[in-house]
């Protein structure tokens, strides 16, 4: 037996960074996997399992692995605003939060990210794990040109705990007591801080739920206390089952420095129309768009994965795409896919995905696929 | 971990159960299946193909991965596991009694290639490491 499709490191272990969470996760007898050099939790029994708890109750995510980064300074703003893709003017309400993706000249997607506006000198971004140095180096080096001041601090000091699923938010009310008060009315993609606890109404399953950030010291005893109130530990393998079946894109697989954001189903988080510039604009500006993400949704049986190829027919002509991330979906009982495809393709269109010596007949449909436990297919 | 000592293994982690009748049973170990984790997907060969050894002949996908699986002796394709078809995680339920497919050996060296209960116990021990 050989591993084909993976992007998880099985059997070398090379020094692996660990979260604060680790040892809790052995504990709980995860099987924990090399995640770009972090020692992280794939399941801990069954990634099924764990998939439709976030679906039907809720799941606990330990996501200390990606990076919370502050900046402070009176130049906040007017940096990020020329930074990011998005537009952070879009942040009037302290606590809101944006998604976006920060761009290099050519229009690459250098990371996407959150950001939250908490005061007018004071910005919170949380990065991916694999670019986190990647990031704080661009960052830094586009500070020095742009904010020179400005203070850029990478926050290892703190741990991030995701909560998803519809029952997510009151086991988080029965263990931070008091916090109902202040959190009852976020709105989504909104944060409030209660205590040593940034609470966001934010997160990465397609279910209601919180992203909540705290100091690592006590990221242990919150686990089990969430544990305890009955909410499951998930692992990475779950956590991507339900990004997939909610169509949020992953980087490093629906989009990297080599692809742009308009192809890869983010344009509605890039601010064309302002006067305002910002770095890749002038790149997008130009770039011819051909290509678009779109979801598909396996006809026969199979397991559709990222890298397949796609062979679209329009216009009697044959064209060609390839599957970015593609996997089981737990909650349909069927393989989808994200997959970038000429700009002719469209929702309706049947297509054929090359998987190993055969041909396999594959709809293209818009996603998300599911959002709040149930399916849009 | 408990190997039964009344199959064979293979180092890719087939597992061979030689019948009275002279055919060949496989499916892939309990090891194999814990990798790999939930299974949503089971492709096997079909009745007739004659198989050399360690040719890619069948292919397991779990939620996260797809792994193939090698002939552990040359054969044909006699019988297929009809049950994996609609409930592939039968093999991770127990995956020594949920076998893939059988063969009729065509090649009786292969067999002696083989590793019993106490070499794949070795070779589990060593890729531990």
């Amino acid at each position: 037996m050989r591993y084909g499709f993976t992007f998880f490191n099985f059997g070398i272990t090379p020094v692996l960074k660990t979260t604060p969470l680790n040892q809790t996760h052995r504990d709980m007898n995860a099987k924990m996997v090399d995640f770009g050099g972090w020692d992280m939790p794939l399941h801990y029994g069954s990634q099924l399992d764990e998939h439709h708890k976030v679906r039907s109750d809720a799941g606990m995510f330990d996501v200390s692995h990606m990076l919370a980064v502050d900046i402070k300074g009176e130049t906040a703003r007017a940096f990020l605003r020329q930074l990011f893709a998005n537009n952070v003017d879009k942040l009037t309400q302290p606590g809101k939060a944006l998604y976006s993706c920060m761009l290099n000249p050519q229009g690459g997607v250098i990371d996407d990210l959150i950001v939250y506006f908490l005061t007018e000198s004071w910005f919170r971004v949380v990065v991916n794990a694999g670019t986190a140095d990647k990031d704080m180096a661009w960052m830094q080096a586009r500070r020095d040109e742009l904010a020179p001041g400005l203070e850029i601090t990478p926050r290892r000091d703190l741990a991030m705990i995701a909560v998803q699923g519809p029952n997510a938010r009151t086991k988080v009310w029965q263990v931070i007591a008091g916090s109902q008060a202040v959190t009852e009315s976020l709105k989504l993609f909104h944060a409030a801080t209660f205590n040593e606890y940034f609470i966001a109404r934010t997160g990465y399953t397609g279910e209601d739920g919180f992203e909540i950030i705290l100091p690592a010291t006590g990221a242990a005893d919150f686990w089990n206390a969430l544990h305890a109130a009955g909410v499951a530990p998930a692992g990475l393998g779950a956590r991507d089952t339900l990004r997939l079946e909610a169509g949020m894109n992953l980087y490093g697989q629906d989009m990297d420095e080599t692809t742009n954001p308009l192809e890869s189903g983010l344009a509605w988080t890039v601010d064309l129309k302002s006067e305002r510039d910002f770095i890749g604009k002038q790149a997008l500006l130009q770039i011819p768009v051909k290509q678009q993400l779109i979801g598909l949704l396996l006809l026969d049986r199979g397991v559709l994965r990222s890298h397949q190829k796609v062979i679209a027919r329009h216009d009697d002509k044959e064209t060609a795409g390839e599957i970015t991330s593609g996997g089981f979906s737990p909650t349909l009982n069927q393989s989808i896919a994200l997959a970038r495809l000429p700009s002719q393709v469209s929702a309706g269109d049947e297509v054929q995905v090359v998987v190993r010596d055969k041909m396999l007949r594959a709809k293209v449909v818009k996603y998300p696929f599911v959002r709040n436990g149930k399916s849009l297919i | 971990m408990d190997i039964p000592t009344n199959l064979k293994y293979t180092k890719s982690h087939e597992w061979v159960r030689l019948e009275d009748d002279g055919t060949a049973t496989i499916g892939i170990t309990r090891h194999a299946q814990e990798l790999l984790g939930d299974m949503v997907f089971v492709e096997i060969p079909q009745v007739g193909r004659k198989l050399k050894q360690r040719e890619e002949c069948a292919v397991v996908e779990s939620v996260k991965a797809a792994a193939d699986v090698y002939a552990p002796i040359s054969g044909e394709v006699i019988a297929i596991n009809p049950e994996l078809e609609s409930a592939p995680e039968k093999v991770n339920e127990d995956a020594f009694s949920a076998w893939l497919f059988k063969l009729k050996p065509t090649n009786a060296a292969d067999l002696d290639g083989l590793l019993d209960a106490a070499g794949y116990q070795k070779v589990l021990e060593s890729e531990a490491h």
